[in-house]
């Protein structure tokens, strides 16, 4: 329960930030970075808990991003129905995903691989098509009321982010504690005597990647929101595959607060050699691909797992 | 319908590239087959040596094929630094870590090439750039012909040397038994490092040979990667011959498929056949299931 109350005290800190910060720089630092928490604990599902490691999450991303704007822009749908509909397209691409590489039994480097794969083949699909815009992306028309999702201060955007964090530090949390959740890390330290005792592999798997894509999709549809735009490479880019793996990986993986320690770390080092280096294009994805590095070499189990050897050590 | 006159050009033109990618693909199956890994950095560490040919011709007017006894070695001696050094020290026992380590690479690279470089599309000017070969009446570039050729020599001179050196026998006995190499006296982390550095040097032969023809930016080893994985579990994974006609198989496919539904929807073809590959015979053509 103790993890619980930290979620709940945590979350009601940052809902309270509104009232005593009004600077928009901030507000904004503090959106991106619940904004990557959320894409972190959307990868970290799957591959924290459930060990499959995914390179193409921008598949759902995408999904998410572009069923909110389309449905806005050739429909006239309000943006807040959108959202539902955003997950539950980005969720059954995950099923449809999910459903073809666990039947074949596609694991490891191979599951990584197919997702990647999935993702470029959406990519090329949304640049060659009309409904997507094409190259040009989608414009997601101005409306500028909370009624329509589009917030005039950044207050607005902060809370709709909050809730999606606070929904995914739940699943997280649920995770750690449920049933289901301990059939999903029995299938990821060893699938076969996970199975040899009674748990439907492939199920548990699928509804893994459901869950985690429909979250992802959710981060999709408040990417449009935010912006306004969508278009091919932004959605189902390599970039947000990226993004989403990172946080998990530098936070600590299969945790619950792994994603939001990732994230505050990465976007703290992001600002950092922003200022120091300028805004040259291509610096902070290098230092980013180099953290990636030294995490795997030296830190395994990410800055949480540091700080529970540090805590162990202590007397 | 297609007339035959332009499908055949265009079949030849897949071939030509065909070649390249096989060349590239070798040294991806090279690197899989002995040290079980996936290189996702196989295709920055291409645009690297794309880049490296580029700045020799641009800077000392070296000609991209009289490049090739630098880029060899040179790529050669990256791949053997980098394996001992970084990717060998990340892995931990895991293939999860192996792959990310590769894709970290793979940012620092292209990033670096796009801080340093920017992300402008290079090309070279040679005097046979726009010359061409009747090739039974297809007009077929010579820089492509020449990459064809070139590709295929430098596929003999790698399978002579796997078959017949010393250290080919290593690496053939590190990728089958591990273990028992270990235990009849081969250094394993070396026969690791220069396979590396070898699958990389296939990457500076192929490189010279693809720049006349081709062109350099920070994201042009994107395309390939994906190529070089399709080539590479069509052919199956770790298998010389199979990278072999999976290169000329994706070659002719992209070029076709292109031909038909035009440059950006061509390469959907490439995708669904990986897909496709991955999930009904992960072991591919020629590998054996395990």
């Amino acid at each position: 329960m103790k993890t619980l109350y930290a979620i709940l005290v945590l979350c009601g800190a940052v809902a309270l930030l509104p009232a005593f910060v009004s600077s928009g720089v901030v507000l904004n630092l503090v959106i991106m970075t619940l904004y990557a928490t959320l894409l972190g604990q959307a990868w970290n599902i799957l591959a924290g808990f459930g060990g499959q490691y995914s390179f193409g999450h921008a598949a759902f991303f995408g999904t998410g991003a572009y069923a909110s704007a389309a449905l806005q822009v050739h429909f006239g749908v309000n943006a807040w129905l959108c959202l539902p509909f955003a997950i539950v397209c980005g969720a059954a691409v995950g099923a449809l995903v999910g459903a073809l590489s666990f039947r074949y039994g596609l694991r490891g480097s191979y599951f990584a691989l197919v997702t990647l794969a999935f993702a470029e083949v959406f990519r090329i699909l949304a640049n060659s098509v009309k409904f997507t815009g094409g190259g040009v992306g989608l414009l997601v028309p101005l409306k500028s009321s909370a009624l329509d999702f589009q917030f005039q201060g950044k207050a607005g955007f902060l809370y709709v982010i909050l809730a999606l964090t606070l929904a995914g530090f739940l699943l997280s949390w649920w995770l750690k504690h449920s049933r289901y959740g301990a059939w999903l890390t029995a299938v990821r330290d060893n699938e076969d005597s996970a199975a040899a005792l009674g748990v439907d592999a492939f199920r548990v798997k699928l509804q893994a990647i459901v869950i985690s894509a429909g979250l992802m999709a959710a981060g999709g549809a408040f990417y449009v929101q935010y912006f306004q735009y969508i278009d091919p490479h932004l959605a189902y880019g390599p970039a947000v595959s990226v993004e989403a793996l990172l946080g998990p990986i530098v936070g600590g993986l299969g945790t619950v607060f792994g994603p939001l320690l990732g994230a505050a770390a990465l976007k703290l080092l992001g600002e950092l050699t922003r200022n120091l280096m300028g805004d040259a294009p291509g610096v902070s994805l290098m230092i980013y691909g180099a953290v990636l590095i030294a995490m795997v070499t030296f830190l395994p189990r990410g800055i949480g797992g540091l700080f529970q050897r540090l805590a162990a050590k202590a007397p | 319908m297609l007339e035959l006159s332009i499908l055949f050009p265009s079949i030849l033109n897949g071939l030509t590239t065909g070649a390249v990618y096989a060349l590239i693909a070798l040294g991806l199956t090279l690197i899989y087959g002995v040290l079980h890994i996936i290189n996702f950095a196989h295709g920055a560490l291409l645009m690297i040596a794309l880049y490296g040919v580029f700045f020799l011709n641009a800077k000392l007017g070296l000609d991209p094929y009289a490049a090739l006894p630098v880029m060899v070695p040179g790529m050669f001696a990256l791949g053997y630094a980098l394996q001992r050094f970084v990717i060998g020290r990340a892995s931990h026992g895991k293939d999860e870590n192996i792959l990310l380590a590769t894709l970290g690479l793979t940012l620092v690279l292209e990033n670096f090439a796009l801080y340093a470089w920017r992300s402008d599309t290079r090309t070279i000017e040679t005097p046979y750039t726009f010359s061409t070969v009747d090739v039974a009446g297809a007009m077929i570039s010579t820089p492509k012909v020449v990459a064809f050729f070139g590709a295929l020599a430098a596929t003999a001179i790698l399978l002579a040397f796997i078959a017949r050196s010393d250290l080919g026998r290593a690496i053939r006995a590190v990728a089958r038994e591990r273990q028992g190499a270990k235990l009849v006296g081969i250094d394993v982390e070396h026969v690791f490092a220069m396979s590396f550095g070898i699958g990389l040097a296939c990457l500076g032969a192929a490189a010279c040979f693809l720049l006349p023809a081709y062109y350099v930016n920070p994201q042009v080893g994107n395309g390939f990667v994906l190529i070089a994985f399709t080539i590479v579990v069509l052919g199956g994974m770790g298998s010389f011959a199979g990278a072999l006609l999976g290169g000329f198989i994706i070659g002719v496919v992209e070029s076709v498929g292109g031909l038909w539904l035009g440059e950006s929807l061509g390469q959907i073809g490439i995708f669904v056949i990986f897909i496709a590959i991955l999930l009904f015979r992960p072991q591919g053509i020629f590998g054996a299931r395990t």
